[in-house]
């Protein structure tokens, strides 16, 4: 790789990417990384316990920060950015997202739709008797 | 010591699976003694064993499937036959080996003999049509492949030590719980499956990673041949499927061997999670399958009629619609299991609106046969059998796809008469194709076309013999596996199923023929140019074989048909006498890795079948000693000279000139 194509590409390499800097930056990278996934574990463990905050807005908060921890772990672990070498990337992602979604998403919608037209447990109940 | 292990595992009171093995293993066994005494086994160890080269694990891959499709079709003829006889009696096989046998027919012909076959032409032809020397991880690949192997040889194992899953091919709880199920079948399913679904699952990494970071120079993704888009597409979902298939069985064995409670009918737990779950891996399963056999036949029909493929971009769209949407119908395996209307008529819809890119791709054929001069040779026969029958196959399928309909035709014959329908009339009739399309290109020689016809027609005309009375059947009301029945008016359907049974077995006759023959007339039918087809992509750019590097210089691509653009510069500019600057090339080594990989998960997967922990320890810990052992290897590349690559080379483009000026004077 020439010298003037990693210049032309330095604003899209994510933290801790190869071809960044020595290795002392890279090292760096992975640490702030590291230092943001703990915070923001320890804050999720915090507010569940804790009476300081609304109790309702606990569980909005605790899926704030899990996406804020995906965002750390994609940006700081993953390296995706949004340079054009990185498509491949984004788009491996987007499709596991949305395979994801479908599977978790569908599979949710069928049982809670498959034990709606159960007969109601005590009725089975009667019926073995 | 041996676990649940003893000597009365083996079935010696039952004379057909010991009969069927004694034979199995003289075969094997002679086949040993001659590669040993002849003195093959260096020459097979080194060149073939412990390859790394992509195009020779492709042919491994596909062998595995032939060898596996004998051992599928033998059940397939011992289920017709007990039908045929088993009216207001018994039979001749008895209930509990019946029911083994369906399971093991339809777990080999889908795991063993659909997989390796689709997966070993992926191997032996992406990477060549791509322009590129290998996949991504060449060693994986071997991996990849003896993990397989190791499957295969635990369902066969189970023929001989213990027996298999009576519980069909997908393992329904509650009947494959321990309560039900406590013999050791279910748990040959489920680590053959288990360990082959590792292997399935780096092949697939593998694929998805070579198509998209390694193609040549100009081989734009828009400039892909169709077969490697549909390799893609394929491979990306054997990516996302094959998880839910390991997760999904890891839960059934959690089950099994310490009592939790995912699918029992006590204690919380949910069976029909299990049906959810199987089937969101096993509708794209069924694309994984067919996907790539339709790019054979892009490929085919491209080649015989002479023609670019008609319409290569909505092509591409109907594989990556199909891709996304085969993940977003798996309900209608389970429509009767009680959803409501509301979720089943969604489900049913996405299913009819899966089959239109599916019939965005048959126009796509037929207009690019029209007009051509359409050449009818053995794989076109394939692509034109396979356009008749897979039509009627999809039509049944849009019909049961409508949730009334289904719930009359749920586990019935009919269902049993669509499946096959598309799977021998698209996968396998793809994977026949694909096979006679590119065994020139693998070994150098045509097949035998005469035989090959031959066989084309036994198939066909067997598969509809067969198959029609099963559709038949299951309009008058017979369930599937069944292994007696007492209603006289099914009885003539059955024989007929049977005489197709008969008619497609001589077919596979021939096909064996048909490779004694080609192989003892080689000399005859070999190909010389390295384009027998007068091909359009650029694995024919290259010697039949390609040498192990592939392409002496990697090709330059500049549009479609990266090959017959080529060939029509090299006659109106003479290019071919221009010598390129040949160069050393460096190749990944062979290695032994992935045999003695397989080797050590075939232990553990014994000793897991059997509660034999300490060998569970000493397979496992091998494994992984070989995986590191490979980790901390120091060379990892040999160097081709470029001396030997012009060598090589030259050769090869002077038996192509040569052919040229005589085909010009």
């Amino acid at each position: 790789m020439s010298d003037q194509f990693s210049e032309q590409h330095r604003i899209d390499l994510a933290p801790g990417d190869e071809g960044e800097g020595g290795v002392g930056l890279r090292v760096l990278g992975y640490v702030v990384g590291l230092g943001l996934a703990i915070l923001l574990t320890a804050t999720s463990f915090f507010v569940a316990g804790t009476d300081l905050v609304w109790q309702p807005s606990i569980p909005v908060a605790i899926i704030v920060l899990a996406i804020a921890q995906m965002g750390v772990h994609l940006v700081f672990f993953l390296h995706i950015t949004t340079g054009p070498d990185n498509t491949n990337n984004v788009m491996a992602l987007a499709f596991g997202v949305l395979i994801v979604f479908l599977v978790i998403g569908g599979s949710l919608w069928i049982m809670a739709n498959l034990n709606q037209n159960m007969m109601p447990m005590d009725q089975i109940m009667q019926m073995q008797r | 010591m041996f676990g649940k292990l003893s000597w009365s595992a083996i079935p010696i009171d039952q004379p057909i699976p010991m009969i069927a093995s004694g034979v199995v293993g003289l075969v094997i066994l002679g086949v040993l003694a001659w590669v040993v005494l002849a003195g093959h086994l260096p020459y097979l160890w080194r060149e073939w064993i412990t390859s790394v080269d992509h195009k020779r694990i492709g042919v491994m891959y596909t062998l595995l499937a032939t060898v596996m499709l004998l051992r599928g079709f033998a059940d397939a003829l011992m289920m017709r036959s007990q039908q045929a006889v088993a009216f207001q009696s018994q039979g001749y096989l008895p209930p509990e080996h019946y029911n083994q046998i369906f399971s093991a027919h339809g777990t080999i012909m889908i795991f063993f003999v659909a997989m390796p076959f689709v997966i070993g032409l992926m191997n032996l032809v992406v990477p060549l049509q791509l322009g590129v020397r290998d996949v991504a991880f060449p060693t994986l690949n071997s991996v990849g492949f003896w993990l397989t192997a190791t499957g295969a040889l635990l369902v066969n194992i189970s023929l001989v030590v213990g027996e298999f899953a009576r519980t069909g091919w997908l393992p329904y709880p509650p009947l494959s719980e321990l309560t039900y199920s406590p013999g050791v079948g279910v748990d040959y399913y489920l680590w053959a499956l288990q360990i082959s679904g590792v292997g399935t699952l780096v092949a697939g990494i593998n694929l998805v990673t070579t198509v998209l970071k390694l193609r040549t120079r100009g081989m734009t993704y828009l400039r892909m041949p169709m077969f490697c888009w549909t390799t893609l597409a394929s491979n990306l979902l054997i990516v996302a499927a094959f998880p839910i298939l390991t997760a999904t069985l890891a839960m059934l064995i959690l089950d099994r061997y310490f009592g939790f409670h995912f699918f029992t009918n006590e204690a919380g737990g949910n069976v029909m999670m299990f049906m959810n779950l199987i089937w969101a891996w096993g509708h794209p399963e069924v694309y994984i399958l067919v996907l790539p056999a339709f790019g054979i036949f892009s490929e085919v029909v491209s080649t015989f009629s002479g023609k670019p493929l008609f319409g290569y971009r909505s092509m591409v769209l109907a594989t990556m619609a199909i891709c996304v949407i085969s993940f977003m119908v798996w309900l209608h395996h389970f429509f009767t299991m009680g959803a409501g209307p509301y979720v089943n008529a969604i489900f049913g819809i996405a299913s009819m609106i899966i089959a239109v890119p599916t019939g965005v791709k048959i126009y796509n054929w037929l207009f690019t046969m029209y007009g051509g001069r359409v050449r009818f040779d053995t794989p076109m026969l394939w692509a034109i059998g396979f356009m008749v029958t897979f039509i009627l196959g999809g039509l049944t399928g849009v019909l049961v796809a409508v949730p009334p309909a289904d719930f009359l035709l749920h586990n019935s014959l009919f269902l049993v008469a669509h499946f096959h329908n598309v799977i021998i009339g698209g996968v396998l009739f793809g994977a026949f194709a694909g096979y006679a399309y590119w065994f020139p290109k693998a070994f150098g020689f045509r097949l035998h076309e005469g035989l090959g016809k031959a066989a084309f027609w036994c198939w066909l005309i067997g598969f509809y013999v067969a198959f029609m009375p099963l559709y038949a059947l299951g309009f008058l009301g017979m369930t599937r596996r069944m292994q007696h029945y007492d209603v006289p008016e099914w009885r003539p359907w059955l024989l007929i199923a049977a005489v197709g049974a008969i008619i497609i077995l001589i077919g596979i006759a021939f096909q064996i023929m048909q490779l004694v023959v080609s192989i003892r007339h080689r000399e005859a039918l070999r190909d010389r140019t390295g384009d027998p087809w007068d091909g359009r992509s650029l694995e024919w750019a290259t010697a039949s074989p390609p040498p192990v590097f592939n392409f002496a210089i990697l090709p330059d691509v500049s549009g479609e048909d990266a090959y017959w653009s080529l060939k029509a510069h090299a006659r109106q500019q003479d290019l071919e006498k221009r010598e390129p600057n040949y160069k050393d090339i460096e190749m990944p080594r062979n290695s032994p890795t992935g045999f003695i990989c397989a080797f050590f998960a075939t232990i553990m997967g014994f000793a897991l079948i059997w509660h034999i922990w300490w060998m569970v320890a000493a397979g496992a810990i091998g494994a992984f000693a070989t995986f590191v052992a490979f980790a901390w290897r120091d060379h990892d590349e040999y160097v081709i000279p470029a001396k030997e690559v012009a060598r090589i080379d030259r050769a090869n483009i002077e038996e192509r000139r040569a052919l040229i000026s005589l085909a010009g004077a």
